[in-house]
């Protein structure tokens, strides 16, 4: 069984405007010691649907379909429940780690409340068990920098801070919603290390969200490549970067580029993704697709299993790009 | 071989920040942004400029556009000085010299339609054109960055971010610059949409011969636009090399450190590589090191470092460094 079973999940919006479908029928899992990488532009619902997950959607926002945790339904639970589950079970670190901190409390306090609310620990308890998150994050004199305010540290020390925080209650998963994005490529190399040596440590779970496949290539294990709300592709890291089976995949992977070749002209995606407010009733990468066929025009290709756990919903019938 | 259009000569950029050290402290400290930097680029030619966040390389583009005061040092632009000529004569210059800025909606106004900011330039700098020519010039540099004409009267909020960066392109180019300064111009955009920035910038280069300075955090960006490359830490220079020599040949321990934090679409490679990890954090601007500005982090730091700043060596042609172990 695996830690963490998505099943059909959608999520919806109220808007002026009308019902926005952000997430659209989602299916995936992740097991105990695996890293999930989730890949998409922003807007395609990559971080919506872990929001949901996490019983953080805004008001106007409603999730549909099954989220099973150890076996357990977690979908849609009462905030009282979803308390226990959130830090305990399931820790998540955001983009901002500024914004993710409160800036009027010491470290020490906002470190030490997680472990006293959860844990029922003692402040002595509490405060040894901190100090020594802080230095299994590799934050320098953590004696000290227990005693200041975030605005004290740099933007690698927060992320680092956020990290030590989501991890104090030894949570089976991480969920880490872009936290490298802010940073600087050194110390975006650094958080990728330490999250890499707490995945092999402590054996959780990781679900990165990112734009970056760079980063994605280094740390995750399996990939979700979403698109306008929806999976267009899965698989295992090597299939996705090596033999890509969606021409979105492919189109993405050629858009960037790279250190270690020198190409003359980089392959563009033509136009915008669409606006997820009207969608069409196709494949909605169709406008953009070099491999559009009229019957991607007329309905929504579905996600199907090819080869061994792989994953893609495309009507073109080679699998294999060039 | 192309002419030097641009030359930037010991260049310093200081900024007075109020001390506060106590309640009266009125005294005010020195944050040196840029710190006696040089370089040139010739015409036709992409330079591009990395650092890490706070580095001065924004500040260091500002300078050369007249955005932001020199302290010392000497700017040649086709041969003039920058920082001793008069005001109407470093005002003409400025048609020559367009800037593109990181953040597409911010700096575009959103009550101007799409018109009106590309025109505006020639406002500016031909303010004897008619409004059909200006009309005609402007649907030109349309047609140029791949904006349809029709979108002429929309505003900026009716635009996706890369469509924005176009008309900022669009707005840079009409009055036919020979230098663009591109502060940041992708960072902003979806993966998909940078390549087609990117590639419309390269083009447009080519199209019109125009030279860029290139400023970004993301080396693979970078290193796909520019011939030559500029690394600076904490405003001052350390490394300057043609592309591939940069990428392949990295000699300063800074450099080999932000090459190999790059993360790249590998897998296999990914999994396999070393990095250099940098220790400590980057110092305050205000009182930087003695000497080296990279001592505190650097790995192979020697006595000399502390003592006095490394003179800018030139390894060959197309390599400088300011680093004692070479």
């Amino acid at each position: 069984m695996s830690l963490l079973e998505v099943k059909n999940l959608s999520v919806d919006f109220d808007t002026h405007d009308g019902v926005v479908r952000a997430v659209n029928e989602l299916n995936f899992s992740v097991d105990a010691g695996q890293t999930l990488g989730i890949v998409g532009e922003s807007g395609s619902g990559k971080s919506q649907s872990v929001f949901s997950i996490m019983g953080l959607l805004a008001k106007n926002g409603h999730a549909r379909g099954s989220v099973k945790f150890d076996g357990n339904e977690i979908l849609n639970l009462p905030e009282k429940e979803l308390n226990h589950i959130r830090a305990e079970q399931i820790a998540m670190i955001f983009q901002d780690p500024m914004t993710s901190l409160n800036p009027y409390m010491k470290v020490e306090k906002q470190l030490m409340e997680v472990l006293i609310k959860h844990k029922g620990s003692s402040k002595e308890e509490a405060y040894a068990q901190s100090l020594q998150m802080l230095d299994a994050v590799k934050i320098p004199e953590a004696k000290k920098r227990m005693n200041m305010y975030p605005h004290e540290f740099s933007g690698g020390m927060r992320q680092r801070l956020m990290i030590a925080m989501s991890l104090l209650c030894r949570p089976k998963l991480l969920i880490a919603d872009e936290p490298t994005t802010a940073l600087d490529v050194t110390v975006q190399a650094q958080i990728l290390q330490l999250m890499h040596e707490l995945k092999n440590d402590f054996n959780t779970a990781i679900i990165l969200i990112t734009h970056d496949l760079g980063v994605v290539a280094g740390l995750c294990d399996n990939v979700m490549v979403m698109y306008a709300g929806q999976t267009m592709e899965y698989g295992s890291v090597e299939n996705i970067f090596y033999e890509p089976a969606h021409p979105y995949t492919t189109s993405l992977l050629k858009s960037i580029p790279k250190l270690t070749e020198n190409i003359e002209i980089l392959e563009t995606i033509p136009g915008n993704p669409p606006n997820i407010l009207n969608l069409p009733i196709g494949c909605p990468f169709e406008e953009r697709c070099y491999a559009a066929m009229t019957e991607c025009k007329l309905s929504r290709p579905d996600l199907v299993n090819f080869e061994n756990s792989r994953q893609r919903a495309c009507y073109f019938e080679k699998v294999r790009y060039e | 071989m192309s002419e030097i259009i641009l030359k930037v000569e010991n260049l310093k950029v200081q900024f007075n920040i109020k001390s506060n050290k106590h309640l009266f402290d009125f005294g005010y400290d020195k944050l040196k942004a840029v710190d006696d930097i040089s370089f040139e680029i010739k015409q036709g030619e992409t330079l591009g400029i990395v650092g890490e966040s706070g580095c001065g390389k924004s500040t260091l583009a500002r300078a050369i556009i007249d955005l932001v005061p020199t302290t010392s040092g000497k700017i040649f632009f086709e041969g003039k000085n920058l920082t001793n000529i008069s005001k109407e004569e470093k005002w003409l210059l400025k048609k020559d010299m367009q800037m593109i800025f990181q953040d597409p909606l911010a700096s575009l106004d959103p009550r101007m339609n799409v018109g009106d900011i590309i025109a505006e330039p020639l406002l500016s700098f031909f303010p004897k054109m008619n409004k059909k020519q200006r009309k005609e010039k402007v649907l030109q540099t349309m047609t140029k960055v791949g904006l349809l004409p029709n979108v002429i009267n929309r505003y900026p909020h009716e635009f996706s971010g890369g469509q924005c960066q176009r008309i900022g392109i669009a707005r840079a180019l009409i009055t036919e610059p020979k230098l663009i300064i591109c502060d940041e111009p992708v960072s902003a955009l979806d993966v998909s949409i940078q390549a087609q920035v990117t590639n419309l910038l390269m083009e447009l280069q080519k199209e019109m011969n125009l030279t860029l300075i290139f400023i970004s955090h993301d080396l693979s960006v970078v290193k796909h636009i520019s011939h030559k490359i500029l690394v600076i830490y904490l405003g001052n220079f350390v490394e300057m090399a043609e592309k591939n020599e940069l990428f392949n040949n990295p000699l300063h321990p800074y450099n080999k450190a932000l090459i190999s934090a790059v993360p790249v679409a590998d897998p296999k490679r990914e999994k396999n590589k070393k990095i250099d990890f940098l220790d400590g954090d980057l110092p305050s601007p205000i009182n930087p090191p003695s000497g080296c500005v990279f001592r505190t982090r650097c790995p192979k730091v020697i006595d000399k470092c502390s003592i006095s700043k490394p003179e800018i060596t030139t390894i060959n042609d197309k390599h400088t460094l300011s680093c004692f172990n070479f």
